[in-house]
């Protein structure tokens, strides 16, 4: 199918002779590489700019949102509880040799929840996300693009973005905090499971030390940070799907791409959040981090 | 290079006003030039016929009448009004009085068949419910296919279905132009001779203008009141324009052009050749690029 984005591509530049033409061809391919990245945050920042815009333009029709919500929240579910659970009982597995040697197992739940509900958790619930929803997001958009279904809705008048990214944007932005409010929970229980039936922790400074290292800050920073990455993983994945190569081939590597992206962007949105909330954290609570040893 | 044949330069008496109007139009996607300096004017209730081989840019100028490709230069009019100048909301309010019916269909997959059809009137009209069901099934009735079709979703019809069930979404919101993008392409000689049939019902509804992209000769033949044809730009010589026929079904019969006799009569020429030649310039790198595609036909 022909790119109706009527977008210049870059064209090749020809072949040079000598070593001093093989370095100009390397800097030439890598100013390519450069204005293409450079060309591609911007697309994808006018993407995002007009899915924003039709959020606020039109009322979403409760019978697209509904499907949409069901397949990303509802269908992620028993994943995310599953893959939360069992990262509970691997923190509790991983740490215990060292807090024993320290004689500090009873602090073992301080750790085990405090990396769950500030990174693990959101984390993990929004790299399953990718993986399940965004990949599926980038493929049936792709599909769509392949087929000219995408044309189809342009050509009746309608906007591809309000039908088909504003109902997954949302839904990926609404729904991504139950999931992670889910991966904590099932994280936290896997954790305490595995402390208390297999390395025997008294449950009662388990849950002390939870408590008196966890808190509400904590939590919140969690699902605070999960906003950004769902809203992340539905922007790329769309637009991936969007920008949809022809063919099947198109599609796969539309998929595989908007995982991929979307996992490296919700690395690099935790980092600079996670700075970012430090330092919030550091001015209400100036007397510092408490000391977990 | 041959001549080409003289082309039909007299502008019919209906074109005073044309419905649309495409002038000078270039389309460029990156440094592939696909549609070059061209003209055209389609009189209301007119039926075109474009025809050409694979490539040469048929789709894509239909995918320019309705702006869903943009010009890289000139300009095309609907009833006087530019597409390309048109912003968001515009171009989709003027796109209610256009039926598109793609190759493939393009049927949304998640939804019914029932569901396809209303989308148009769902999305533009303030339509009851009850009302818009009787109006895709009189759509469906028009377009032949059975009322069991309704609750289908598009992958459990075959191809001729779904081609029908797209001109019944075509009309839905009763177009004034309709442009059919290969109506014909993958379907047996008889359910091809059925849409042909149906785009001439179609046309007889009271002034609609069809635009018919297709590289089947009898469909053109039988449906158009007149053919244009595009040569594609690359075996073009700069001065020679990419529609090399303009014309009625007979005077098409009637062209020495052999650019046109060539594809009137599905011969492949030296197109072969040409096609492991340019396979052996990726390969070698042996020959100069500059090679002139231009055949050598008489």
């Amino acid at each position: 199918m022909a790119d109706t984005t009527g977008m210049a591509t870059a064209a090749a530049p020809p072949p040079t002779v000598g070593p001093s033409g093989w370095l100009a061809d390397q800097v030439a391919a890598l100013g390519a590489a450069a204005m293409a990245t450079v060309a591609g945050i911007g697309d994808v920042a006018l993407f995002t700019l007009r899915t924003l815009g039709w959020i606020l333009a039109r009322r979403q029709r409760r019978d697209v949102l509904l499907p949409s919500f069901y397949q990303i929240g509802v269908m992620s579910l028993p994943v995310v509880a599953l893959t939360g659970l069992f990262i509970g009982m691997v923190l509790a597995v991983q740490s215990y040799g060292q807090f024993r040697a320290l004689g500090l197992q009873t602090r073992l739940g301080s750790v085990i929840n405090l990396s769950l509900v500030r990174e693990l958790g959101p984390v993990l619930a929004a790299t399953m996300l990718a993986g399940r929803v965004g990949s599926a997001m980038a493929a049936e958009l792709g599909t769509m693009r392949v087929t000219e279904q995408i044309d189809a809705l342009e050509s009746m008048g309608a906007n591809p973005i309000y039908y088909l990214v504003v109902p997954r944007f949302l839904g990926c932005l609404v729904l991504i905090p139950s999931l992670t409010v889910m991966a904590d929970f099932m994280g936290v229980l896997g954790g305490y499971l595995y402390s208390h039936l297999v390395l025997n922790i008294d449950y009662h400074h388990y849950w002390e030390n939870s408590r008196a290292y966890v808190d509400a800050f904590d939590f919140l920073m969690g699902i605070f940070k999960s906003f950004f990455f769902g809203a992340a993983i539905a922007l790329v994945s769309c637009h991936h799907g969007f920008h949809c190569d022809p063919g099947a081939e198109g599609v796969g590597r539309a998929a595989t791409n908007a995982f991929v992206h979307s996992f490296v962007l919700i690395l690099l949105l935790d980092l600079f959040l996670g700075i970012g909330l430090n330092n919030v954290h550091d001015f209400f609570r100036p007397e510092g981090p408490r000391r977990l040893l | 290079m041959p001549v080409a044949a003289p082309a039909r330069t007299a502008v019919p008496a209906a074109a005073e006003h044309p419905l649309v109007r495409v002038i000078d139009l270039d389309v460029r996607f990156g440094r592939n030039e696909v549609l070059r300096g061209i003209s055209l004017e389609i009189p209301a209730g007119e039926t075109l016929a474009v025809l050409g081989e694979s490539g040469c840019g048929k789709t894509v100028l239909l995918k320019t009448l309705i702006g869903l490709v943009r010009p890289t230069a000139g300009d095309v009019l609907f009833e006087g009004r530019s597409l390309p100048r048109l912003n968001d909301r515009e171009l989709a309010h003027l796109r209610t009085r256009y039926g598109f019916v793609f190759q493939g269909a393009a049927l949304f997959d998640s939804y019914t068949i029932a569901d396809n059809i209303a989308f148009p009137l769902r999305e533009h009209t303030r339509l009851g419910a009850a009302e818009i069901d009787e109006i895709v099934v009189s759509l469906l009735d028009e377009v032949g296919l059975p009322r069991s079709a309704l609750v289908k979703k598009p992958a459990e019809l075959s191809g001729g279905m779904r081609k029908r069930a797209g001109l019944a979404r075509a009309l839905a919101l009763d177009p004034q132009l309709i442009l059919y993008d290969e109506p014909t392409t993958g379907l047996d000689p008889i359910m091809s001779d059925v849409i042909n049939e149906l785009i001439m019902k179609v046309r007889n509804r009271g002034g609609v203008t069809s635009v018919v992209v297709t590289h089947d000769l009898k469909t053109a033949r039988k449906v158009a009141d007149r053919i244009i044809m595009l040569y594609p730009a690359f075996r073009l010589r700069a001065d020679e324009p990419q529609i090399v026929f303009d014309g009625t079904p007979a005077e098409l019969d009637r062209s020495r052009d052999p650019r046109i006799r060539q594809f009137v009569e599905g011969r492949a020429g030296s197109r072969l050749t040409e096609m492991q030649e340019e396979q052996g310039l990726v390969a070698d790198d042996a020959h100069n690029a500059d090679a002139a595609p231009d055949e050598e036909e008489s």
